[in-house]
C-alpha cells in the first residue's frame, strides 16, 4: 500500500515538474515559433501555433542585415573573458576566506554582496566618464573588465560555499608534506572544488552572456555583443516581431546548447554541499 | 621667367589643388546611431550608392531600439563621448540641443541640397535661432485613419477634416462585436499616450504650462479633453488599451478589429499594405479631430540626423546626413524600391511628384496634416514653449512620463478623470519647481 502511494506521488511531482519546467520554457519556444513565422503571422489573433506556412525568410533578413558572426564574437570574448578573469581573482579569494578567516571575513562578504543591491542605473554616469577618459568606451576590454567586477561578488560567494565544504585538514596535511600556498591551492583544492568551480563559471558565463545593460550603454559599433543584435530588430513603430524572435532565438542558442549539454554539472555544482 | 622657376610655380599649383581636392573630399569612419524602422531599414540597404559617391567614407551602423538609442544618444552627446558621428534624433531633442551647444550646425550644406524645399513647419522645428541643427530624414503628423466599409455600413460619411463629436457618433455607430469603433494610444509614456493626450488638448483649447509656468491639468480645458478621451475609449475602445501603444494598434486595425484610428502618418502605408494588413482595400483617410478652436488633435514630428558637437569626423558626417535627407536619396528610394516607400514628409517638392502622388493615397492628408502643425504656437493659448506634442524643455520627458502613468491607471479604471488630472498637477508642480522654473 505504502508503495502505490510513493509511486503515485513520484507521478504528481514529475507531472509538476514538468509542467513548471513547461511554463518556464514556454517564452523560448514561442519565441523560436515565431521566428519561422510571417510579420502578419507572428501577430495573427487567434494564434497560430504549430500548422502554419514555415519560412526562414526571418532568419535569412537578419543574416543579411546585420554582421552576426562579430556579434557573436564579442559575446564569447566578453563573457569567456569575464568568467576567467573573474575566477582568477575569485579563486584566491575565496580561499582566503573560507581558510585563514579574519574576524571581518563575513562583514565583507556582505559588504560585497552589498554592491549588487545599488541599481547599475544609478552608477551609469560615473562608469560612462571613467570609460571615456580611460578610452574604454565600444572596447572588449572594458565590458570583460566591468562585467568581471559585477559578477564578481556572486563569483567569490559562490566559491567560498563550496571551500568552506571541504575539510581544512586535507589543506592541512597538503602543507606538512611540503605544499606551499601556490601548490595546495593547484593541486588539493582546486581538483576537489573542480565541480563547483565549473558550475560557477557556468553561471557567470550566462549572466555576462544575458547582461543587457551594460552592454548595450557602453558599446557602439566596435564591441556590441549579442544583447546590442537583439536590441537593434525592436521597434516600437513597426512590426518586427518575427525578426525579432529570429534574432533572439539565434542570441540565445549558443547559451543554450552549452546549458543543455552541461546541465548535469551545473545542477551538481549549485547542489553542491547543500545536503550534508 | 625661367623654365625652371615655372616648373617650380606649376608643382606647387598641383600640390595646392591636390590638396584643395583632398580637402573637398571627405573621408574617415562616420558612426551613425539609428533607430529600427522601415525607412532607416531601407537607407542601410542602399548605401552602396553613397560609398560609390564616398570610397574613401566608411560607415558603420549602430541600430537600436526607440528608447534605447534616446538613452544611449543622450549620454553620448551630454558627456561628449564621441562615439557616434551621427545620430538619429526628433524634433524634441534638436531645439534643446541645439541651444546647449551640443550639436553642429547644418547651415553649410551643399547648395544643391537646397534647404529652401524643406517643409516650413519641419524646418522650424529643426531650427534654433536661424540655424538649422538637423536634417529631416522623415517626417509625420497624425491624422484619422479609418475602414471605409464600415463606415458605410453605418450609414456615415467621414468628411476629410472631422469634429471630436463626430468621431464619438462614428465609434459608437461602427462599435459591434469584436469590432472597437476606436482605437486610440493608451500606454504610459511621454511618446505614447502623452503625445496623443498632448496633440488632443490643442485641439480642446487646453496647455500644459500658462505664460509663467505653472502647470495647468486643474483647467477645465484639460478636464474637458480627459473626460472625452475616457468616455470615448471607455464605450467604444478595445479592452485593455492603457497597455496599446503603436505597435498594438497597428495589429489590431490591420486584423479589422478597429473602426478608426488616430496615430501617426507613417502608419498609412502599414495599414495599406495588403502583406501585412487585412484590410488594406477598405481604408480611409481624414484630418485629426478639432473642436473649432483653431487648432488640430494632430502632432509634428520628424527623425532627423544630427551631427554631435563631440564627433571626429565632421565633415565626412555632413556628407552622408547631405546624401540621406536629399531629393536624389529620394529617387534612389523610388527607383529601387518604388515611390509608395520614399521617406515622406520633409520636401514639398516630394508632394509636387505626380509619380508619389499616384503611389501614395495618403500623401495629400500627410501633407495637410504636417502643414496645419504649428510647433510655435501649439494652443490657441499663450504658450512659453515650443511643441506640439512636446514640451521642448528637457524637463518635459520625465514628467510626461509620470503624467501619462497617471492617465493610464485612469483609462485602466484604477482612477476618476479628476484623481488623475489631480495628481498630474501635483506631479509637475513639484517637478517644475524643483527644476527652479
Amino acid at each position: 500500500m505504502a508503495r502505490t502511494v510513493t509511486t503515485t506521488r513520484k507521478s504528481v511531482n514529475t507531472a509538476l515538474a514538468w509542467a513548471i519546467g513547461l511554463l518556464i520554457f514556454f517564452p523560448i519556444l514561442w519565441t523560436v515559433l515565431t521566428s519561422f513565422k510571417t510579420e502578419a503571422q507572428a501577430v495573427s489573433d487567434p494564434p497560430v501555433w504549430l500548422f502554419f506556412d514555415w519560412t526562414l525568410d526571418n532568419y535569412r533578413t537578419v543574416l543579411d542585415r546585420s554582421d552576426y558572426a562579430r556579434f557573436l564574437w564579442n559575446s564569447i570574448f566578453i563573457a569567456g573573458g569575464s568568467t576567467v578573469l573573474g575566477l582568477l581573482i575569485a579563486v584566491p579569494a575565496a580561499w582566503s576566506m573560507a581558510f585563514v578567516p579574519s574576524h571581518r571575513t563575513k562583514d565583507i562578504l556582505l559588504w560585497m554582496l552589498s554592491t549588487k543591491m545599488l541599481p547599475a542605473v544609478g552608477v551609469i554616469y560615473p562608469i560612462y566618464l571613467i570609460f571615456i577618459k580611460m578610452g574604454l568606451l565600444d572596447t572588449r576590454t572594458g565590458l570583460v573588465v566591468i562585467l568581471m567586477l559585477i559578477n564578481l561578488p556572486i563569483i567569490i560567494w559562490m566559491l567560498y560555499t563550496y571551500f568552506k565544504e571541504i575539510p581544512g585538514e586535507i589543506l592541512e596535511a597538503a602543507r606538512m608534506d611540503g605544499a606551499g600556498l601556490r601548490n595546495e591551492i593547484t593541486y588539493v583544492l582546486l581538483p576537489m572544488a573542480l565541480p563547483g568551480i565549473a558550475s560557477t563559471a557556468l553561471l557567470n558565463l550566462i549572466l555576462a552572456w544575458n547582461e543587457a545593460f551594460w552592454t548595450l550603454n557602453l558599446t557602439a559599433a566596435n564591441a556590441a555583443p549579442l544583447t546590442a543584435f537583439i536590441a537593434s530588430y525592436s521597434s516600437p513603430e513597426g512590426l518586427f516581431y518575427a525578426k525579432l524572435s529570429a534574432a533572439s532565438t539565434m542570441a540565445i542558442a549558443p547559451i543554450l546548447i552549452l546549458g543543455w549539454f552541461s546541465q548535469k554539472q551545473l545542477v551538481r555544482g549549485l547542489t553542491f554541499g547543500a545536503v550534508k | 621667367m625661367s623654365i625652371k622657376t615655372s616648373l617650380g610655380l606649376a608643382s606647387a599649383l598641383a600640390i595646392a589643388a591636390a590638396s584643395a581636392s583632398f580637402a573637398q573630399s571627405p573621408s574617415g569612419t562616420v558612426t551613425i546611431a539609428t533607430v529600427n524602422n522601415g525607412d532607416m531599414i531601407r537607407m542601410q540597404g542602399l548605401t552602396a550608392d553613397f560609398n560609390a559617391k564616398y570610397p574613401d567614407i566608411t560607415l558603420e551602423w549602430v541600430t537600436l531600439e526607440e528608447n534605447v538609442l534616446r538613452q544611449r544618444v543622450t549620454q553620448d552627446v551630454a558627456t561628449n563621448g564621441g562615439q557616434f558621428d551621427v545620430m538619429t534624433i526628433g524634433t524634441y531633442e534638436v531645439p534643446i540641443w541645439g541651444a546647449n551647444g551640443w550639436l553642429v550646425s547644418l547651415d553649410d550644406l551643399p547648395a544643391e541640397w537646397n534647404a529652401d524645399d524643406l517643409l516650413p513647419a519641419i524646418r522650424d522645428g529643426l531650427t534654433v535661432d536661424g540655424s538649422l541643427y538637423a536634417a529631416p530624414f522623415y517626417g509625420e503628423s497624425s491624422m484619422v485613419m479609418y475602414r471605409t466599409d464600415l463606415m458605410e455600413a453605418a450609414g456615415l460619411d467621414m468628411p476629410d477634416a472631422p469634429t471630436w463629436d463626430f468621431i464619438r457618433e462614428a465609434a459608437a455607430a461602427m462599435t459591434e462585436g469584436d469590432v472597437y469603433g476606436i482605437c486610440l494610444r493608451g500606454k504610459a509614456g511621454w511618446g505614447e499616450n502623452m503625445a496623443f493626450l498632448t496633440a488632443m488638448s490643442n485641439s480642446f483649447g487646453a496647455r500644459w504650462f500658462d505664460m509663467d509656468w505653472n502647470a495647468q491639468f486643474d483647467s477645465p480645458e484639460w478636464a474637458e479633453t480627459l473626460t472625452f478621451y475616457n468616455d470615448l475609449m471607455t464605450n467604444y475602445g478595445p479592452p485593455g488599451a492603457a497597455t496599446n501603444g503603436f505597435n498594438e494598434n497597428l495589429t489590431l486595425f490591420q486584423q479589422g478589429r478597429c473602426g478608426m484610428w488616430i496615430d501617426a502618418t507613417v502608419a498609412a502605408s502599414f495599414v495599406t499594405n495588403p502583406n501585412d494588413s487585412t484590410v488594406a482595400d477598405s481604408v480611409g483617410f481624414a484630418l485629426a479631430p478639432d473642436n473649432g478652436l483653431g487648432r488640430r488633435g494632430n502632432w509634428l514630428w520628424a527623425w532627423s540626423l544630427a551631427v554631435p558637437a563631440g564627433s571626429q569626423s565632421t565633415e565626412a558626417a555632413k556628407a552622408f546626413i547631405a546624401w540621406a535627407t536629399s531629393s536624389d536619396y529620394t529617387a534612389l528610394v523610388a527607383e529601387n524600391e518604388g515611390w509608395a516607400n520614399v521617406p515622406p514628409g520633409t520636401r514639398t517638392s516630394l508632394y509636387e511628384n505626380a509619380d508619389y502622388l499616384a503611389a501614395a493615397p495618403f500623401a495629400e492628408m500627410t501633407l495637410q496634416s504636417i502643414n496645419s502643425a504649428d510647433p510655435t504656437s501649439p494652443s490657441i493659448q499663450d504658450v512659453p514653449y515650443t511643441g506640439v506634442q512636446f514640451v521642448a524643455i528637457p524637463e518635459f520627458a520625465g514628467i510626461a512620463t509620470e503624467v501619462g502613468q497617471e492617465f493610464a491607471n485612469m483609462l485602466a479604471g484604477q482612477q476618476t478623470v479628476e484623481q488623475a488630472l489631480a495628481n498630474a498637477q501635483a506631479l509637475t508642480t513639484d517637478a517644475m519647481e524643483a527644476a527652479g522654473y
